[in-house]
């Protein structure tokens, strides 16, 4: 018998009792739809997480902070007269990094620049003398990108100072539409270290769309941010203005995982803590990751159940079906194309009820995603459930295998059968 | 005489082992010529099935040889004895086992699927083999919609649609009336006289035993009378 004609006699044999077959297809179905709508879940969220935060090309910077070991593990932790707030929860603080420290990390071998991060505090933004506002300043890595409204991304290089702002800041400042504000001008206050408060001014390059990043405030270049760093460190004391919470450090990333790792490793013999942006989404990722295969358990516990029940159909319809069998093979059919028939209707039934399930999920998908704009409305551009053609087509054709090795049984049954008993009469 | 197409040997074929065995075949000699029919007979539990089985390579023997064209069939592979089972025999049981749910053309080109035939030529072929038995008119209708004589019929298409060099028949009428029953026969014998098909017939019935060119008595697994002469 041809491949095509087994392909074909196993088809229509899968729906010759079609109520039990659908019963059987149905089961499929919701261990497919389970699956396919976990799987999306995770693809949605994690993607989401990589389009807004992480992005091409930040794979070559590490973030340096010096290892806190002064934390003791009872009892309360000394004063530390170099301790700083750090960034995270309120109260968190780690152990600043000094000229000293810049010049130990930028020793270390591999390290191809050490660029201390500055935190800057603006007090308003003003435009043409309207409504002050306030406004966060966001930390930006070379290489990130953020969703814009308008506008272009920020050129960090870029000669004059320039800066992209939030696109909810445009309408109050009283810069009309975020294309209107694309190429104004804005003036930008700081508080000195005398306690005086200073202007300056940036370009508007681009308006950022609400997100993870642009929640954090405008995004300045390198040059506004040294500007806006210099009037705050005015008159300070340079204990205050030498110490830094954390440093970027770029490497060769063409090196390889390895070079990179033992890179850390100096890094961390140094007494420094270093962590590329990839390590730090990681967390997120892997803990969205274990929640995602955690349900994907339970939707794979669903299919085996499914997979029980494709062996207990095909048993019925090789008991039912036992004459045609012993006349096949009476007619020469041999045992493994008995054996491929009865494998081959299995995996029909799984890839009819898998591809129903995953065209279903995509469906609910689409809808989610249509009622999650409303309910999270503080994560545009968020599709809760997302589906990549890779995934999909993984669960369609995981699915057949788990058919196919429910049918191996009844299929090894119908392909020993002998012909001459079943031709017997009565 | 030229060397017979199936020639059986000393068979014995025991079921079963032990207290329980049971000698169904004890030691029978058959040859059949190519072209031949012929009838076997005897009582209930002779063991006229089980000699049929074995000539038709469904089985094989506890001892003994059948040879086919001189060709000792033990020596067969599997998938020799399949082709020789698809290409050179055809089967007519008293059941007709047909795929009621099928059409009665896909009924017909079974063991051409079997075999691998492309669609096109199986359907070709399905529908002369029809024509040949009057049914063309009936090849797109589900076999459960046939009559019992149009059923066996259909059985007898799907059993020379390969051009068999002999067909197996048992009781093909023992489930139909004798009008019906005598139209089968006459299409059986018709076959076995035009195109020279061998014809292995086991029967009950004594008049359709009588129109073959030879009848063999079985009895607790022998052969008891040679009737009539062969052809
Ligand atoms: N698979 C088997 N296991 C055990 N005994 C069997 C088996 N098949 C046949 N027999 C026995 O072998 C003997 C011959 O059986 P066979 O079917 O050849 O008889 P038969 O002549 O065709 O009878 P009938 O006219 O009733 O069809 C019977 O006694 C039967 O019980
Ligand atoms: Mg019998």
């Amino acid at each position: 018998m041809r491949a095509v004609d087994v392909a074909g006699t196993a088809f229509r044999n899968a729906f010759r009792s079609r109520l039990r077959t659908t019963l059987t297809v149905v089961a499929i179905f919701i261990g497919a739809f389970t699956l396919s709508l976990t799987n999306g879940l995770g693809t949605g969220i994690n993607r989401y997480i990589d389009d807004t935060v992480a992005s091409v090309g930040v794979d070559d910077v590490l973030t340096v902070t010096k290892t806190d070991d002064s934390v003791p593990t009872e009892g309360p932790a000394e004063y530390d007269p170099d301790q700083i707030a750090a960034d995270g929860p309120p109260g968190t603080t780690t152990t600043a990094l000094t000229e000293d420290d810049l010049e130990t990390v930028a020793d270390v071998s591999g390290v191809l620049s050490v660029e201390p991060v500055k935190e800057v505090v603006t007090d308003y933004v003003r435009y043409d003398g309207g409504d002050r506002y306030q406004l966060g300043v966001a930390q930006f890595l070379p290489g990130m990108r953020t969703e814009l409204a308008a506008g272009r991304q920020i050129d960090l290089d870029a000669p004059e100072p320039e800066l992209v702002l939030p696109e909810g800041h445009v309408e109050p400042l009283g810069l009309g539409t975020p294309a209107d504000a694309v190429g104004k001008t804005v003036e930008l206050a700081v508080t000195d270290g005398t306690g005086e408060q200073v202007t300056t001014e940036a370009t508007v390059v681009g308006v950022a769309e609400p997100g993870v990043l642009a929640m954090a405030g405008a995004i300045p270049n390198d040059v506004l941010t040294q500007t806006l760093y210099d009037l705050q460190s005015e008159g300070a004391p340079e204990s205050r203005t030498s110490r830094y919470a954390s440093a970027s450090v770029t490497f060769d990333a063409a090196a390889g995982a390895e070079a990179q790792q033992a890179l850390v490793d100096r890094l961390v013999d140094a007494g420094y803590t270093a962590s590329t942006l990839e390590d730090q989404l990681g967390t997120i990722t892997s803990v969205i990751d274990g929640i995602v295969l955690v349900l994907n358990g339970f939707a794979v516990i669903a299919l085996v159940a499914a997979g029980i029940g494709i062996v207990n159909t095909l048993f019925m319809a090789v008991q039912e079906r036992t004459r045609e069998v012993g006349l096949m093979k009476a007619m020469g059919l041999s045992s493994a194309r008995v054996f491929s028939l009865f494998s081959v209707e299995a995996v029909v039934i799984g890839l009819v009820g898998s591809a129903f399930g995953v065209v279903a999920a995509i469906g609910v998908g689409r809808l989610v995603g249509g009622v999650s704009a409303n309910l999270l409305p503080d994560l545009p551009g968020l599709t809760l459930v997302a589906f990549d053609p890779v995934s999909v087509a993984v669960v369609v054709l995981g699915v057949m295998v788990i058919a196919f090795l429910a049918g191996t049984l009844p299929a090894l049954r119908a392909a020993r059968q002998d012909p001459i008993s079943s031709l017997r009469y009565e | 005489m030229p060397s017979p197409l199936l020639s059986a040997s000393t068979l014995h074929k025991t079921y079963g082992s032990g207290a329980s065995a049971f000698e169904a075949l004890r030691g029978l000699d058959l040859d059949i010529a190519a072209g031949e029919s012929v009838a076997i007979t005897g009582k209930s539990g002779s063991g006229k099935s089980t000699l049929m089985h074995l000539l038709a390579l469904l089985d094989r023997p506890t001892s003994g040889t059948i040879t086919l064209d001189g060709t000792d069939t033990s020596r067969m592979s599997a998938r020799h004895l399949n082709r020789t089972r698809n290409t050179t025999f055809g089967f007519v049981f008293q059941q007709f086992f047909l795929n009621a749910q099928a059409s009665v053309l896909d009924n017909v080109t079974l063991p051409l699927r079997i075999a691998g035939v492309p669609r096109r030529e199986r359907t070709a072929r399905g529908l002369a083999a029809l024509a040949q038995l009057e049914l063309d008119d009936k090849a797109d209708n589900r076999a459960n919609d046939l009559s019992g004589g149009q059923k066996q019929r259909v059985v007898i298409a799907r059993a020379l649609i390969n051009r068999p060099r002999v067909i197996f028949a048992d009781e093909p009428t023992g489930n139909l009336d004798s009008a019906t029953g005598g139209v089968v026969e006459d299409i059986l014998f018709g076959l076995n006289r035009s195109h020279g098909i061998s014809l292995v017939v086991v029967t009950h019935d004594d008049d359709l035993a009588a129109r073959c060119d030879r009848s063999v008595h079985m009895r607790d697994g022998v052969i008891a009378v040679h009737e009539g002469v062969a052809a």
